[in-house]
């Protein structure tokens, strides 16, 4: 298979070339992602945090249940917000079926469980050795999440690369509610996808290596902010 | 020091993400074309496209898929124009109210591709019922698109006109990919199995591997692209005036010399035959 050879080469000409093409692609796949990370963590990490620390009748059940989510297949996860958002659909007035938003709305219910299942695991190990104190100091009940989220916070980033992950890598929901339409939704999973049914597979595998490399990247970057935040934080 | 410049990162990085929610660029004027995978895949939405946004200001986004979800998200509102090809099922989408009323555009053929060793011995032959019937018997893999796309119902409207009972053999010597014409080829040149495309996607196909055209030439093998306007009335939202414009720029005379201009290595891909036929 001399594709392989092709692609390493391939991949090396598209990132030194910074083709306009793929730079706006490997762009809204970025943006879309981060925004879809946000709003999961903005959802996430405080129902993770209030999962952790609260007891109520039905939580081993919730727990269970998240557990289970992060494994949600994401055509099916597509197919849903598809449903939703269809003109025939009940959220089709909305106008958000084949953008951008649509694609976010997609990846934050995917990444969403796995940032509640994660970071309930990491709250509720920190809570055990933090409970007794916030008992004797009558912490109220909000400060005390706040607190346990503060200092899991080097551990809780790994947990949004997780998640990070999981959207970036993720293709069959965004093609269907997004349409990889060329210079809208076109994001660099479906255009992957598109060289793949093309025959044009060195392409493809080039375009996978340049997602691979962004990645590396971004978890770079979240490394070199966790090691020097937790420098100042311990010094 | 330290933190304010990540925080000023984080947000600068926050507020450039969240806008990729909002509709990139000017063009407020758009429609969208629920179309299949050969006219995208084989770059012809690439040349003419271009051509009707420079003169309209429109911008035409495709959803290419399969004929059979095309339709289906046409049906569902999803989308302004229907550009496919399965004549039958179109007819089917304006008498059912879905569109508003179908247009001819261009055509090609189909042909069946198998690899050079040909275990069933039918290269160059350009009777599809024969060779699909040799195919049959020779028990040689046969890969099918199986996803309902216009493809995959002319293969099983040829199979039918063989005689040949397709069913039973699935999982057998026929195989249902379930997955668009490039990933069926692919399937294909993997496993040397033949299958059925249309020209455009093979001319335009990179990973051949060891396959080649065995079967063409047979009237049965005529491939019909129409074009179709969602009814506005069934969905409100439909962009019916740009839509229709689109439409007869596709089936007027720059439309239909642009199709008949796009090539690949000097061979035309498709031939365009709109107004001979309308109905």
């Amino acid at each position: 298979m001399q594709d392989f050879g092709a692609a390493f080469g391939l991949a090396f000409h598209l990132l030194a070339g910074m083709d306009a093409e793929l730079v706006e692609i490997v762009g809204l796949s970025l943006r879309v992602t981060f925004a879809a990370v946000f709003v999961s963590c903005a959802i996430g990490l405080p129902l993770g945090a209030l999962l952790a620390v609260s007891r109520f009748p039905g939580r081993q059940v919730l727990v269970v249940l998240f557990n289970t989510l992060m494994g949600l297949p994401p055509v099916v996860v597509g197919l849903l917000v598809y449903m939703m958002l269809s003109n025939a659909g009940p959220l089709g007035v909305l106008r958000l079926l084949y953008t951008p938003s649509a694609m976010i709305i997609a990846q934050a219910i995917l990444v969403t469980p796995i940032i509640i299942a994660l970071s309930r695991q990491v709250i509720e190990d920190l809570n055990n050795e933090y409970s007794e104190q916030f008992r004797s100091l009558v912490v109220p009940f909000p400060r005390a999440i706040a607190a346990l989220l503060w200092d899991a916070r080097f551990t809780l980033v790994t947990v949004a690369l997780a998640g990070f992950g999981r959207a970036v890598a993720e293709v069959g929901a965004v093609i269907i509610v997004g349409g990889n339409i060329n210079h809208v939704t076109r994001v660099m999973t479906t255009a992957i996808a598109l060289e793949t049914s093309k025959g044009d597979l060195a392409l493809a595998l080039a375009l996978g290596l340049v997602l691979l490399i962004i990645a590396l990247g971004v978890n770079i970057a979240a490394q070199l902010l966790k090691s020097t935040a937790r420098r100042r934080a311990y010094a | 020091m330290f933190k304010k410049l990540t925080t000023a990162f984080a947000t600068l990085a926050l507020a450039w993400s969240l806008q990729a929610g909002e509709p990139s660029s000017a063009a407020d004027r758009f429609i969208i074309v629920q179309s299949t995978t050969s006219t995208q895949n084989s770059g012809l939405f690439d040349v003419l496209l271009p051509k009707f946004t420079e003169e309209t200001g429109i911008e035409v986004r495709v959803i290419a898929v399969g004929t059979g979800q095309a339709i289906k998200n046409a049906t569902n509102g999803d989308g302004d124009v229907l550009f496919v090809h399965a004549k039958p099922s179109e007819e089917k989408f304006v008498a059912d109210g879905w569109g508003v009323k179908r247009f001819d555009v261009m055509y090609n053929d189909f042909v069946i591709v198998g690899p050079k060793a040909d275990p069933a011995g039918i290269k160059g032959s350009s009777d599809a019922d024969a060779a699909l019937k040799k195919i049959a018997e020779a028990k040689a893999p046969f890969a099918s698109r199986g996803d309902d796309s216009g493809t995959h119902k002319k293969e099983l409207s040829l199979w039918k006109a063989a005689g040949v009972d397709v069913k039973a053999a699935s999982g057998d010597w026929y195989r249902e990919t379930g997955s668009g014409m490039g990933a069926t080829l692919n399937a294909a040149a993997g496993m040397g199995a033949y299958a059925l495309t249309d020209r455009a996607t093979w001319i335009s196909f990179k990973n051949k591997g060891d396959l080649a055209i065995v079967t063409e030439g047979d009237d049965q093998l005529f491939n019909q692209y129409g074009v179709i306007l969602v009814n506005p009335e069934k969905h409100a939202a439909v962009k019916a005036e740009e839509g229709q414009l689109f439409i007869d720029w596709l089936i007027g005379p720059e439309g239909q010399k642009a199709i008949a201009d796009y090539r690949i290595e000097g061979q035309q891909l498709f031939f365009p035959n709109a107004h001979k036929e309308t109905n």
